[in-house]
């Protein structure tokens, strides 16, 4: 009965997806019309797509007679006056630098869903900005924390595990170890055991895995739910969070330090004077070992990062193909496709927290392990 | 280019939430429910390993039981062997006592017939004796009578002395 | 024009990625019928391959995106 209603669900996924992304491209179509006057659709369209996966200022639902409706998400600026609040909606939904905020005796405009300083007076196109050759703003940015989509996922994602692993954990201390777990415990357990025996332990040997248990733990949980999250369209959900390369970084620096301040002395020892090798050899390694050491949490970064964001490019590819062939009868091959893309995604979800864990073990693992010398 | 450009702000609040996270459910979920599971594992272990002792334990006193369960026929059986001997040897005893009792009176009454026998014999005897000097007596008398004849006797008889 | 060269560099990094990965499955199926009783080791074994050599061609698909971002 659960798993139907579940189906279900997912099967309603795409089409809800469908929903959003109509009105974002009559938004966006609009939008663009006022940037420039010679846009050709598949550039609309790529427009939108690198729209959508990317970071934005406030959180689009949906167009409602002709006006964008979203949540407007607060702005943050660290300028040389200070820290700066104010909402994104005082932007009026504009995106191309025309529209400018006062606070404070500062002016902000938005342009690319970057926050600029604004010039005193419009150039010819309206824009209170100044251009390169290259057509990148060339005014000062002031340091944004704002909370932008992608924040606002992020806290909800951290919100949703402690709603889903707080309880579990409360049903253990109410009931003692002796009881068998009903409810989220009885959801959560397996997973913590799995992570626990079939990540931790193997990779990193009996005598240090507990230590590492609650990091690969938190991570595994952080990221499923973060690229799950990902996967629905509309609020909460609908950014583009594990497939922003900010959030992968700090999750790859974060095990990049972990693997490094356990690192044994053998680790740094076949890192740097590779044993049972002639001493050439040994010079020629070090470089390559040193290299490795940063190369390995750096893919980390771009596997969760380019699994996530093509999955999001593909997925919108897919659904917009009824757009550029402009025809309705393209639908239901696009959608078949997409929910097909859907069903891969709900699994790659999955499969890159695992991934993201294990090799976080992993590398762990070759970091603290102690070895007999060859 | 933007996509692979690491917004600022993103790192900043990824890296607060995630450490405040990692800290907070370390302190209040993984730890308790790692404890919980690793001790119900343990006690999952230590009941089956007591169960496992239970059932040699199980195992051993049935050996016991079925031990002295062989010696309790064993003891059964040696007590019914010995009753049987005792039976017998009762049962001979007194056999062997009847039969002493009857041989002896057989023994007196064989000895009063003897007597009976020795006595009637010697009455007899006596009788013939008392008889036969009559009847010599009177054979005697009668060939005492003539002297040729009691010279012929008196041979005779020392012939057969000789 | 930029877009497209990306775009087949993409492809040709895509090419790569399939074939590593279609060995790594191919073997680890191999493995697999050979030794069932050693399928949970031989699958922990060929995700991690078939994730590092996907590491590396995502490389080759980030710079493709790279391309296609600086010409549009």
């Amino acid at each position: 009965m659960h798993r139907n209603i579940f189906f279900s669900l997912l099967l309603l996924l795409p089409f809800g997806f469908l929903r959003a992304q109509d009105v974002e491209i009559e938004y966006s179509a609009d939008d663009t019309a006022h940037n420039s006057n010679d846009l050709h659709e598949d550039e609309d369209i790529n427009a939108v797509i690198m729209h959508h996966v990317s970071d934005s200022h406030d959180w689009h639902v949906l167009d409602w007679s002709g006006k964008p409706v979203g949540i407007s998400l607060p702005v943050i600026l660290f300028t040389n006056e200070g820290l700066i609040t104010f909402s994104s909606g005082r932007f009026h939904h504009d995106d191309a630098g025309k529209e400018v905020v006062e606070v404070k005796g500062q002016r902000f405009v938005k342009y690319h869903e970057k926050i600029y300083l604004a010039n005193a007076q419009p150039n010819a196109n309206g824009v209170y900005l100044d251009f390169d050759e290259d057509h990148h703003p060339t005014n000062a940015k002031p340091v944004d924390i704002s909370i932008t989509k992608n924040v606002a996922s992020l806290f909800v994602t951290a919100l949703l595990m402690l709603i889903i692993i707080l309880p579990a954990a409360s049903f253990y201390k109410k009931n003692g170890s002796q009881t068998a777990p009903k409810g989220m415990a009885s959801f959560l357990e397996p997973l913590i055991v799995f992570v626990r025996d079939e990540i931790a332990l193997v990779n990193i040997g009996h005598k240090h895995y507990g230590r590492f248990v609650p990091y690969l733990l938190s991570l595994f949980f952080f990221i499923w739910i973060a690229n799950m999250l990902g996967l629905i369209p509309f609020v909460p959900g609908g950014a583009n969070l594990s497939g922003n390369i900010a959030f992968t970084m700090v999750l790859a620096v974060l095990t990049l330090i972990i693997v490094n301040i356990n690192g044994k002395k053998d680790y740094w020892a076949h890192i740097f004077w590779m044993p049972g090798v002639p001493i050439p050899v040994r010079i020629l390694l070090a470089p390559i070992e040193l290299v490795s050491v940063f190369a390995k949490p750096f893919a980390l970064m771009i596997r969760l990062f380019a699994n996530m964001t093509a999955g999001h490019i593909v997925i919108l590819s897919l659904i917009s193909l009824i757009f550029v062939l402009d025809s309705i009868w393209v639908s239901p091959a696009a959608i078949i496709l997409t929910l097909f893309i859907f069903v891969i995604k709900v699994l790659v979800a999955l499969l890159q927290a695992y991934i993201f864990a294990l090799l976080t073990a992993l590398f762990i693992g070759q970091a603290v392990e102690e070895h007999e010398h060859h | 280019m933007d996509l692979v450009t690491p917004g600022f702000g993103l790192i900043f609040w990824t890296t607060l939430t995630f450490l405040l996270l990692v800290f907070i459910l370390k302190k209040f979920a993984w730890g308790p429910i790692l404890s919980a599971v690793k001790e119900r594992e343990e006690s999952i272990d230590n009941a089956l390993k007591s169960a496992e002792k239970a059932r040699e334990d199980m195992k051993n006193l049935q050996a016991d039981n079925e031990k002295i369960l062989a010696e309790a026929r064993a003891e059964r059986d040696a007590m019914l062997k010995e009753g049987r001997e005792l039976r017998n040897q009762t049962i001979q005893g007194a056999k062997d006592v009847a039969k002493a009792e009857a041989d002896k009176i057989m023994a007196s009454a064989q000895e009063q017939i003897e007597l009976q026998k020795k006595a009637a014999m010697t009455e007899l005897k006596n009788h013939v004796a008392a008889l036969s000097i009559d009847m010599a007596e009177k054979i005697l008398r009668r060939e005492l009578s003539d002297a040729k004849r009691q010279e012929a006797l008196i041979n005779e008889m020392l012939e057969e002395i000789k | 024009m930029v877009g497209s060269i990306a775009a087949i560099g993409a492809g040709l990094a895509t090419l790569g990625i399939g074939l590593g990965i279609g060995k790594v499955g191919g073997s680890a199926m191999e493995g697999i019928a050979r030794q069932p009783e050693a399928a949970g080791k031989i699958q922990t074994a060929m995700i991690i391959a078939a994730a590092l050599i996907e590491g590396a061609g995502l490389f080759a698909i980030v710079v493709a995106l790279l391309g296609t971002n600086t010409g549009a």
